[in-house]
């Protein structure tokens, strides 16, 4: 119960009314982000961290989680309503949330992925409640050794869970820790891989990546499919949300199993957009309407919905208790915690316990936040999507590049955004993923200092990850992820 | 002027492929390949043995460079054996070319001129320039706007949040107000 008196303390610390007013500020902020095209969780909240290095860290934190959140709720409004998917993660819910807006029913749609993600979140943030604190204090007893071989086993499994071109996930992961490596040398001061130019002393920023990778290659890739949105109009009112709110208990075994795939999606580092595919496809399996999903089943919203907020959720909680980030957005809330001088990880439970909690306070607080203003202004964030392309495209790229240049107030990072903008197009269209590298960006330094550091302890003997049971099974389990696809292709 | 056109300036029917999938799959694995050995050499003359206190700088860096030239062999001796239909698939078509360069190359233009003087008077422009473009605004709409967003941003980020923006190296228009 030790947990349940942390958390009522954790509410007391978000409860302040400045808190309660970033959290309403950021949601909308986050749903305004997710709906527009280019921004999105990731880069949206890349951009806005320099504003927050004034505030306390607990409020920033909170403040930053609840655009996240926004930006869950927001890809779902563009699915349903326009077809167009704010987010990856929302792709799924196009298949049947789109047939429901044209057959009139866009309220029923909208209420129905609203209150999924709503429940998605809940079960997610429930489990972190309790399942952190656990996985912390275990985590405790972690030496350089098993710290590795966490971070090997995270990486490892983008290889053996990608969809893609294992060779090509090792790739852009590769090339993430490539670009983690530049500048100084943590150990022992030497410079790295800058070829002379002083000005990548500093290394590469991952923030700069992310707005660049995210933002500016996500603009060219719509740019290229020329733009038009044909929208249906969409006003919830009270009754709809109650006859929806109605029929939903008749799919709870539908949310239960989608919730369970998005937790685990988002402890492993899957993330929310194979969650919510895999979700949509077990749900067309299992449900006696399996048949006639793509035709607008209200099912096939409340599945992938649960299951990307869920997973989404989730993603924070190897990010609070190890220090690993389980999603690119869940990466970037970790940089802000190591701007802030919070050193994230098992100590954070017991060095930052208000931290730590008043943000699991939030968790729950935000997302209830979420779900009210974006059942009440659908509308609002609509007329949105109605401002044309035009100022859009070149309005999101200013903020883009103010982002990354508020980052180091350095004017060769706004180079480095366009530069990683094209990168990021490239690559998606050759299906190179970019959630490992990113997440190698971030982790690079840390991954490469436990790997040193336990050189060191065994003196340049690899077997010291095997020395006992612990980090062996990590270690196993990472080399069967590694060698899964080799598995699969054998079999 | 509809407002289909309005969204299409450059017009995306023009189907004929600039480059297949296929090539361009095998330029940028080349291009890959040549980069992780780059820094695997680099790092091998930074030193990527050990020393007495433990593995030198280049120790972790030179194997990542090992690992991306030999997963991007990979990849190239896969688009190179490839000769299914996919392959022959446009990478992009000229007209989404097109579109892109029509965001992308104001967008690079905008970026030196951020980097000559300044944020907000790059902004402005960039602005007004791209609604006049590609959005066939009215040239008083489109000025009225640019200078709103840089006056916005202005007043966020200089007055609000006291975060200086970059002000130009060759010329700061904003000096006159001590900026």
């Amino acid at each position: 119960m030790e947990e349940i008196n942390a958390l009522f303390h954790g509410f007391s610390v978000a409860m302040t009314p400045f808190n309660l007013m970033l959290m309403f500020t950021g949601v909308t902020l986050g749903v305004v982000i997710g709906v527009l095209p280019g921004l999105g969780g990731a880069n949206g909240i890349a951009i806005l961290l320099p504003l927050t290095f004034t505030m306390p860290p607990t409020s920033a934190i909170i403040m930053l989680s609840c655009i996240y959140w926004g930006a869950l709720f927001g890809g779902a409004i563009t699915s349903i309503l326009f077809n167009i998917p704010g987010e990856p993660w929302s792709v799924a819910t196009t298949f049947d949330g789109y047939p429901m807006a044209q057959q009139g029913r866009a309220g029923e749609a909208l209420t129905a992925a609203f209150t999924s993600s709503f429940i998605g979140a809940f079960v997610a943030v429930v489990m972190i409640t309790f399942l952190a604190p656990l996985v912390a204090k275990f985590a405790l007893k972690f030496g350089p050794p098993e710290f590795f071989s966490v971070y090997f086993l995270t990486f490892c499994s983008f290889i053996g869970m990608g969809k893609g071109s294992p060779w090509k996930t090792l790739t852009a992961m590769m090339l993430g820790f490539s670009l983690a490596a530049v500048g100084m040398d943590t150990v022992t001061g030497q410079l790295r891989l800058t070829f002379g130019f002083s000005e990548l002393m500093r290394g590469f920023d991952f923030l700069v990546a992310v707005i660049g990778l995210f933002g500016i290659g996500e603009i060219l890739l719509s740019m290229e499919e020329g733009l038009s949105f044909q929208g249906s109009n969409a006003r919830i009112d009270f009754k709809i949300v109650v006859q929806t709110w109605k029929k939903l208990p008749k799919y709870w075994m539908t949310s239960v199993r989608s919730c369970l795939v998005g937790c685990w999606m988002g402890i492993t580092p899957g993330g929310a957009t194979p969650a919510s595919f895999m979700s949509y496809g077990i749900a067309k399996r299992f449900s006696p309407d399996g048949a006639k999903f793509g035709t607008g089943q209200i099912e096939g919203v409340i599945a992938p919905e649960t299951a990307a907020h869920a997973a989404g959720t989730s993603a924070l909680l190897p990010m609070l208790s190890l220090g690993i980030p389980g999603s690119p957005t869940a990466a970037v809330l970790l940089g802000g915690l190591l701007i802030w001088g919070l050193q994230p990880g098992p100590l954070l439970f017991v060095e930052k316990k208000e931290f730590v909690w008043g943000l699991i306070a939030s968790m729950y607080l935000g997302n209830l936040a979420g779900l009210i203003i974006v059942l009440t202004c659908v509308p609002l964030f609509a007329a949105i999507l109605r401002i044309p392309f035009s100022i859009v495209a070149p309005l999101i790229i200013v903020i883009c590049a103010i982002g990354a240049f508020t980052v180091h107030n350095a004017m060769l990072d706004i180079w480095f955004m366009m530069f990683f903008g094209v990168v990021g197009y490239v690559f998606k269209k050759l299906d190179y993923p970019m959630a490992p590298m990113v997440l190698a960006l971030v982790l690079g330094d840390r991954a490469e200092d436990s790997f040193r550091q336990s050189m060191l302890i065994s003196q340049g003997n690899l077997s010291v990850f095997f020395t006992n049971g612990l980090v062996g099974t990590i270690m196993t389990l990472g080399l069967i992820m590694l060698f899964w696809p080799l598995v699969n292709k054998l079999r | 002027m509809s407002s289909e056109q309005k969204e299409n300036p450059a017009g995306a029917a023009d189907t004929h492929a600039v480059i297949s999938l296929r090539a361009m799959e095998i330029i940028i694995a080349g291009l890959l390949l040549a980069f992780g050995l780059t820094i695997a050499y680099a790092s091998y003359q930074l030193g990527a043995g050990w020393a007495e206190d433990g593995p030198r700088a280049g120790y972790f860096p030179f194997y990542i460079g090992m690992i991306i030239s030999i997963s991007s062999v990979v990849t190239l001796l896969q688009a190179l054996r490839n000769r299914s239909i996919n392959a022959d698939m446009a990478f992009v078509e000229r007209g989404q070319l097109k579109l892109v360069c029509a965001v992308l190359l104001p967008a690079l233009v905008y970026v030196l001129i951020i980097q000559w003087f300044g944020i907000y008077l790059a902004s402005a422009i960039y602005m007004a320039v791209f609604m006049i473009w590609l959005g066939h605004y009215a040239w008083w709409k489109a000025v009225l706007l640019g200078i709103a967003v840089s006056a916005s941003v202005f007043v966020m980020f200089e007055v609000w949040f006291q975060v200086p923006l970059h002000k130009g190296a060759l010329y700061n228009p904003l000096a006159v107000f001590g900026f």
